[in-house]
Parts: C-alpha cells; structure tokens; sequence
C-alpha cells in the first residue's frame, strides 16, 4: 500500500473518530454527572440529523439555521428527557436510570419513525461537493466541516470546563457529590446541563453526518454503541479521554477496511468494547481505579 | 452571662437514618450564637448521621431543625449552606483533583464574589500552609492539610454556624493542635461552632458545653467542665461504656 492510500485511509479514520468522539463525549459528561451510560446517546444523534432535515426539507429554514435548529431542538429532546424521565427516580440508583435510558431510547426513535417516517432523508452537503487533495489522497468538503466543528465542540467544552464556574461545578459534582451539595452545587442542575450538553454533542455529530450517509429513525444504536466503545476505550468520565478514544477507534476501523475487510468494521467496535473491557477495564488513558478523597 | 444569646441552632426530635434503620432517634440540642459545642459518643452512636441531618445530606424522617430562627427541617444541603450552614463532613470530601485554589472557591460559590479574595485572606490567614499550596492539587496534600482545607472551604461560604465531623481523626498530635487552635479563633472571632468527636477529652476542653450521644439520641448534656468530671464520660474516654454499645 502506497502513502497516499494509506493517507487516504488516515483521513477517513479521523472522519469517523471524530464523529464517535462527540457521541464519547456524551457518553461522558452523563457518566460524569450522573456514573450512569446513558444508552439513548445515540438517538440523539439521529435526532441531530432527523431534526435538521425536518427544518431544512420540512420548514424550509436555510441549511445553516436548520441545522442550528436540529441541534438546538435535540438539546432541549435531551434537558426534557433527564428532567421528565432521569430526575423522576428520586434515589438515582444507577441500575434503574440506565434501563430508564434504554426505555428512552426506544420511544425516542419509534417517535422519530412515526414523526419523521420509515425512510431515509437526505440532507444537502455543507458548501457543495468539492473535494481537495492533500498530498494526493482526497479530502471531501464535508469531512472539513465534520473535522472542524468536533474541533470546535472539543475546544468549547475545555473551555467551559475549565475557565467557568459552571464547568467547574460539573467537575466538583465529578468528583464527589455530596462535597459538591454542601459547597452549595445543585446538583440536579448539573445533570440536566450534562444531558442538554451530551444531546447537543450527539446532535452535531449527526447533523455533521447526515450529507454524506443520510438520516433515518434507526441509524441510534449502531452509533451510539461506537461511542460507547470509544468512551470506554478512553476511559469513561474523562473528556479528553473521550476524544482520544473517538479518534483511535476510527482509526482502528479504518485500518481494519485497508488490511483485512470491510465486512468486518463494525465489529471493530464492539472486539475494541470487550477487548478494553477485559484485559484494561479503565480505558488507555484512565487510572487504574477511581479513588475518591 | 447578663444577657440570654440568641439561639442559632435548636433541634427537636429529630429522627433520620438510612432506608428504614433509624441512627437519629429523637435528638432535642440546641447552640447559642457564639458558642463552641461537642458533641461526644462511641462510634455508630450516630453523631456523623445526626450532622448529616442538620444539612440535609441524609433526610430527616421526623422532628424539627430550627436555624435562626427558620424551620430548615429537610431544606437541600444546596440551600443549607446558603442559609448559613457550613459542614466539615466525615473523611473531609475534598475534591482532590482539583487546586487548593479552586476547592476554596468551589466553597465561596454561595457567596457574594466581591467577598472571595477578603474570605481567602482570612483562611489563608488562619492556615498559612494553604497559601503556600494554593495551586497544588487537594489529592496531594498531607492528612493535616487536607483537614485544614476542609475548615477552610467550609469557612469561604462565610457561614453562621459551622460543623465539623472528627476534624481530628488521623491527625498528629501537633496537626491537631493547630486545628483546635483555628477553631478557638474562630470562636473568639464570634463563630457558632457544633463539633463531633472522638477524643472526647481534647474536645471538652475547647467547649463551652457538651452533648453524648449514645445509640441515637441523648444521654447526657452539660456544661463541658461538668462533663469533663463526669464518671461516665470519663468511662467513654477509655473507649468504653458499659459494655453498652454492643448491645445496640
């Protein structure tokens, strides 16, 4: 294989690690918050996308503030979900929230189904289909704009965790949260932002996506388990770990379509979840068990 | 004593646990503005549980919190601390990744930020070292500073009454020194102070007035002189009270 081609598999490995980082991403600002896998992460993901063409193609609104609105109006599916569903189980006992969030899952894309229909829907590329080369391997507009707006998310997130007050309270309730109740932290307030971050981020990837592949009610789960595989791949709870674990999953991928087969990309995933699961429970870039002081 | 003070914190019948185990069975206390009082007893008498109730951490199932004069009875720990009370809880929950910096301001968070540096001269004034450590992160400091970090968050939400929860346990003698020091400060300062101990002894001393507690409420509340006589608390020193402790 020459360096183009394997360049041209880099780029496409970046193209979907980025895409699996922001659904990571929410996966771990959830665990963060709440220590519970929110399993409706990848219907927001549909969603980001399905709600975009439904403003675009059914609307009529412009591609820039359509897409505005699919991830506005998937942020708010998300702060309505942990508000109506998640803050109902009054002693957040783990175990119930997550099949909470399988229910979730479930209603959320048979409505989808049932809003948006059984079909695919597409959505128009970005700024056209153009394409440049870099050192001859090709690189479509759209992966820019997929590549540049992770980029985007991943460095607004660091800086609302790190340079405000409110990323600093979702890291304290992190961290301990009844440390974080007695210092004054309304914690319940944290996991709701948590859920509206965690769908906007889902929603971008898929609204990102969405021009190159299409929408449909049923695109959540394959999704949302590759993010799951990259969050704990990473190491859950930790944001940059999420990213790392987004992008060397859809390099992995990547290079399992250029050496072996294509046929057996999805399973990249899930060998990835079990093989982290089993021999490196933490994740590549998680200590090796989650003290609390 | 001329004059009544006023009193800070009354609690009636107070009753909380876990799930269905009372630990908190019928507590009637009460602190007046300005005091420092312990509160004694074996371990599982329920004093850590009893603190827990005070903010809300764990629900009281009955009975009444009265603080200033407000029914604070099952208000959120949020809420708690932003009416006045502040806990230097059991095992100090820091939040050891973060800066000594950012701990003291995640506890001035309730206050007004115009008051966060003046609050930070006072802690970092009361307890040098944690200037010297500001950008260190919590995890690595020393049990002593950690504990003294505990007070000192507590103490950046400018709070009414503060509670302390074993602020001595695993301490060195000279660390616990220093600690009961700031508190003695922080008394004459004017604080109201409510503190649980084991080393019954050190506490008294340090009093105006003591509580013990043994198996979820009240046995026995005086003045801390009178307590330090007492036969029977003499017999807790010793880690030992009749062989009742068993029994619960």
């Amino acid at each position: 294989m020459g360096g183009t081609e394997l360049l041209q598999f880099v780029l496409a490995g970046l193209k979907n690690g980025s895409i699996y980082a922001l659904v990571a991403l929410g996966f771990t600002l959830i665990y963060a918050a709440t220590g519970v896998i929110n399993f409706a992460q990848g219907e927001f993901y549909m969603l980001g996308g399905m709600l975009s063409v439904w403003a675009y193609a059914d609307l009529g609104l412009p591609l820039p503030l359509a897409g505005l609105v699919g991830v506005a109006a998937t942020a708010a599916v998300g702060g309505v979900f942990e508000l109506g569903a998640i803050r109902q189980r009054k002693d957040g006992d783990p175990l119930a929230l997550i099949v909470i969030t399988v229910g979730g899952s479930m209603v959320l894309s048979s409505m989808a189904r049932h809003l948006f229909g059984p079909n695919e829907r597409p959505l128009p590329l970005f700024s056209g289909g153009g394409s440049v080369s870099v050192f001859g391997a090709v690189l479509e507009v759209q992966t820019i704009w997929i590549l540049g707006l992770t980029a985007l998310a991943v460095v607004g997130l660091w800086y609302l965790y790190n340079r405000t007050g409110l990323g600093r309270a979702m890291r304290a309730c992190a961290v301990n949260r009844d440390a974080a109740r007695i210092v004054g932290i309304d914690t319940r307030l944290m996991v709701t932002v948590s859920f509206l971050l965690a769908a906007a981020l889902g929603a971008l990837a898929g609204l990102a996506v969405t021009p190159l592949t299409q929408t449909a009610f049923d695109v959540g789960p394959t999704v949302g388990i590759k993010g799951f595989a990259a969050a704990i791949l990473g190491g859950l709870g930790n944001p940059i770990a999420a990213v790392v674990g987004g992008l060397v999953l859809g390099m992995l991928e990547s290079v399992s379509i250029a050496f072996i087969s294509s046929t057996y990309k999805d399973a990249i995933a899930l060998i990835v979840l079990l093989a982290v699961l089993f021999m490196r429970p933490q994740g590549i870039l998680g200590r090796s068990s989650r003290e609390k002081v | 004593m001329s004059s009544e003070p006023r009193t800070v914190l009354s609690v009636e019948g107070l009753h909380a646990g876990y799930g269905h185990v009372a630990v908190v069975r019928g507590i009637d206390m009460r602190v007046a503005e300005g005091e420092l009082v312990t509160l004694i007893g074996a371990n599982g008498a329920g004093k850590s549980t009893l603190l827990k109730a005070l903010v809300g951490l764990v629900p009281p199932s009955a009975g009444t919190v009265r603080f200033l004069g407000e029914d604070i009875t099952r208000m959120r720990p949020e809420r708690a601390v932003r009416a006045g009370l502040a806990l230097v809880p059991e095992g100090r929950m820091l939040f050891g990744p973060m800066s000594v910096e950012e701990n003291l301001e995640l506890g001035a968070q309730v206050t007004d930020r115009t008051q966060t540096v003046g609050s930070l001269e006072r802690v970092f004034d009361l307890f040098p070292v944690l200037a010297e450590r500001r950008s260190q992160t919590a995890a690595t400091l020393s049990g002593g500073e950690q504990q003294m970090l505990a007070v000192a968050r507590a103490l950046m939400a400018r709070p009414r009454l503060l509670l302390l929860d074993e602020p001595s346990l695993g301490l060195a003698p000279k660390v616990i020194k220093e600690i009961f020091g700031a508190l003695r400060k922080l008394k004459d300062e004017g604080l109201t102070i409510l503190l649980v101990e084991q080393d019954a002894r050190l506490a008294l001393k340090h009093s105006d007035r003591g509580y013990v507690m043994r198996t979820g409420s009240i046995a026995l509340a005086g003045d801390a002189a009178d307590l330090l006589e007492d036969d029977d608390v003499r017999l807790i020193y010793l880690g030992a009270w009749r062989g009742e402790g068993e029994s619960s």
